[in-house]
């Protein structure tokens, strides 16, 4: 077992936190220049924060986006870049959701069958890249890119009320029928709300992703695909179904990132389904290292910036200063992770020579005594 | 052992930060108090926002128009884009939490989060614009009938086009936008049956790109006036004044959509080939709910604007459209055929 590295620890997290440091600096910057109070924005977030019911939102907001942060980072593992997570959690959302809407089953059944149903349907989609870049070598990247449109596409005709969707009565909206009350997951009742049970089930996830990846043969399999494709075949690991296996597996929890939602508050999946999630996983799975502990850390950052500036127009100010905040996030953590790599390389061979030439010493002693 | 550690370590610090997350905070949504003395109204948009030169600006009207004659304190909030119902719930629950009464959900999409939120404010009224499917004794469901605003200007687009072809331009795939396109093709054909029609729409839902992209707005256009259209009917909201710019510049004709588009501002340039605008009052509509609240007397239920009340209708500020005094009559005859019950209009394509 590797001895605890406290030098190591503290570079990892240096990354995130020059980033959000300079991320924050930024903003700051681009508020001054636009003639506004640079400080003003995120005190009212701050007190925002203070509202329970705030406080329940960005709680589950974190649980979807940690699960579709944790189906990015399955890929990016892998050195699979899965743009298509967004279109395999709304394809997933939508046919779960006509699933859980035409059968009633008694409770726990209904709700597994729901979730099932969703990782099927992610996992069938994203795998239609897996199996494009195994046997054609299509790269996933743009294979995964067209398939959200596709799948936008798809949904739209789904939904038609002459398909599988529903027009209620009176409404300008289209659903896929409301799922029986069986199918509804229980939440935590706390003040301030309820916080959706599937987001317990999100983070129980992230420790089932640890020890998948860093304790199974499967995972080691992966990350060493991941490495070096060449590598792990010359190793004896099938590097094709290495691609298959994760692209699938990455799809099916992109399928579940739905599921908070789904079970715990729409129960039908309508025109006003949230839509990006994917998108903002990505953002979240870079952020976070790909670590378990960081996606959750990076989950928590996204949802609070998100919800704590939802208000912030009533107040004057643009609640775009939180999507700006969030795109210099990202551009400062490629920027940061960089350097801190760069800075801990040239650490370590200080210290190798170090080392090396204290050895060296000693020998010369030895020899002359 | 170190296996056991460190699992307990990410469950204790998930687990500890989920909870310090619900626990720290004292306050909550109930603390709200309204003041009846400085009465205060709240719009919570639709996609696309203020500044769209269309339905959300005629929200905004009928808001500032409440400012102005009543006294009234405005609040306005705008949605994130691909935001999903719990975001909406808690826009409905801040502006009804800071004393915002009415509190108004421009558009079907706040439909589920005002049946979510308004039992909590049992004290405020909600208004709900474009759906009737979700009910409450203090929920107004403002809705127009938008297919016979529509049906008047296919009467006028199929009187006026020398080319024999017109086109429809829909934002975004919804049954909303059918509404207006099956006013509109009824309207055209019962007038001319040998008009061509070309119907278009930007984007397909979840994508609501469609309602503010004018550039598309404006690609669409240029596709139908190469296929020889003449009379471009937009209802696009954001996106349509990308239309009507296109059609402008070919010199052709323009309807608009939701607020007398000749008479704002920022399509000022191309305002003389708007031959007119299918106005649905948005703005009377919010107008009254707010005064109806004022007045002690808030609405509840449903509340319809048609052709009778001239909830919707076509707007006549181009003087060159008064010119045309043979489409006038024409949609005029409609108009009251539609009142008189003599035509019914399909709400569906």
């Amino acid at each position: 077992m590797k001895k605890f590295d406290k030098d190591r620890l503290l570079l990892g997290l240096a990354g995130p936190a020059l980033a959000l440091v300079v991320a924050f600096l930024l903003t700051s910057v681009v508020l001054l220049l636009s003639g506004r109070d640079p400080v003003e924005p995120y005190t009212l977030m701050f007190e925002n924060a203070e509202f329970t019911d705030v406080q329940v939102l960005i709680l589950n907001q974190t649980g979807t986006y940690y699960l579709a942060a944790l189906a990015v980072a399955i890929g990016f593992r892998m050195n699979l870049f899965n743009i298509g997570v967004d279109g395999q959690y709304r394809l997933a959302a939508m046919l779960a959701a006509v699933v859980g809407a035409s059968i009633e089953l008694p409770g726990p059944l209904h709700i597994l069958l729901i979730v099932l149903v969703a990782m099927l349907v992610g996992a069938l989609w994203s795998g239609i890249a897996g199996f494009l870049k195994t046997t054609r070598g299509v790269s996933e990247v743009v294979s995964t890119i067209m398939l959200n449109s596709i799948a936008t596409s798809l949904i739209a005709w789904l939904i038609l009320p002459a398909n599988l969707g529903v027009q209620p009565a009176g409404s300008n909206d289209l659903t896929t029928g409301e799922i029986a009350e069986s199918g509804w997951m229980p939440g935590l009742d706390v003040e301030g709300g309820s916080i959706y049970g599937f987001t317990l089930i999100a983070f129980a996830l992230g420790v089932v992703y640890w020890f998948v990846l860093n304790r199974t043969r499967f995972g080691f399999d992966l990350r060493a695909t991941g490495e070096s494709e060449s590598a792990a075949q010359a190793s004896g690991v099938d590097a094709k179904r290495m691609v298959l296996t994760a692209m699938l597996i990455s799809g099916a929890v992109a399928g579940l990132s739905g599921m908070p939602l789904l079970l715990g508050q729409t129960h039908t999946y309508s025109l006003s389904f949230p839509v990006g999630v994917g998108f903002t996983g990505i953002t979240i799975a870079l952020l976070g290292r790909n670590n378990p502990v960081g996606i959750f850390f990076a989950a928590l950052l996204i949802s609070f910036l998100e919800k704590t500036s939802a208000s912030l127009d009533q107040y004057g100010y643009e609640k775009e200063i939180a999507t700006i905040m969030q795109g210099l996030i990202v551009i400062s953590v490629v920027v940061s992770y960089e350097l801190v790599r760069q800075y801990g390389l040239r650490r370590q061979q200080q210290k190798v020579g170090e080392e090396l030439a204290a050895q060296a010493r000693k020998n010369k002693e030895e020899v002359a005594a | 052992m170190r296996r056991i550690t460190r699992i307990t370590t990410v469950g204790v610090a998930s687990a500890a930060l989920a909870l310090s997350v619900t626990a720290c905070g004292g306050k909550s949504s109930s603390d709200a108090a309204s003041d009846s003395k400085n009465p205060k109204a709240a719009l919570a948009y639709d996609v696309g926002g203020r500044g769209d030169q269309s339905f959300n600006d005629a929200a905004f009207a009928g808001l500032q128009k409440a400012e102005k004659d009543l006294g009234v304190k405005p609040a306005e909030a705008e949605p994130s884009e691909g935001e999903g119902d719990p975001d909406k719930v808690q826009r409905l629950t801040e502006l009804a939490r800071a004393g915002n009464n009415p509190v108004i959900g421009v558009g079907f999409v706040y439909a589920s989060a005002i049946a979510e939120v308004a039992p909590k404010y049992p004290k405020t009224t909600f208004g709900l614009i474009d759906d009737t499917s979700k009910t409450g004794k203090n929920i107004a469901n403002l809705v127009f009938n938008e297919e016979q605003g529509s049906y008047l200007a296919g009467v006028a687009a199929a009187k006026v086009t020398k080319s024999n072809t017109v086109g429809f331009i829909g934002g975004v795939e919804t049954p909303l936008i059918k509404k207006f396109e099956a006013g509109f093709v009824q309207g055209v054909k019962d007038t001319n049956k040998n008009v061509n029609i070309k119907v278009q729409y930007l984007t397909q839902p979840p994508d609501f790109g469609g309602f503010s992209k004018p550039d598309l707005g404006k690609a669409a256009a240029q596709g139908q006036l190469d296929a020889g259209a003449d009379v471009i009917y937009s209802a696009a909201g954001l996106a349509g004044t990308g239309a009507i710019e296109a059609t402008a510049k070919a010199k052709k004709w323009a309807i608009g959509v939701d607020s007398d588009q000749y008479a704002q501002k920022g399509l000022a340039p191309y305002k003389e080939y708007i031959l007119t605008s299918v106005t649905k009052d948005v703005s009377d509509s919010v107008f009254n709910l707010i005064k109806s609240v004022k007045d002690g007397k808030p609405q509840s239920g449903e509340v319809r604007y048609g052709l009778d009340k001239d909830g919707v209708g076509l707007s006549t500020s181009n003087p060159a459209y008064g010119k045309l005094t043979a489409v006038t009559t024409a949609v005029d005859k409609a108009k009251a055929d539609i009142i008189a019950g003599k035509i019914k209009v399909k709400a569906t394509p």
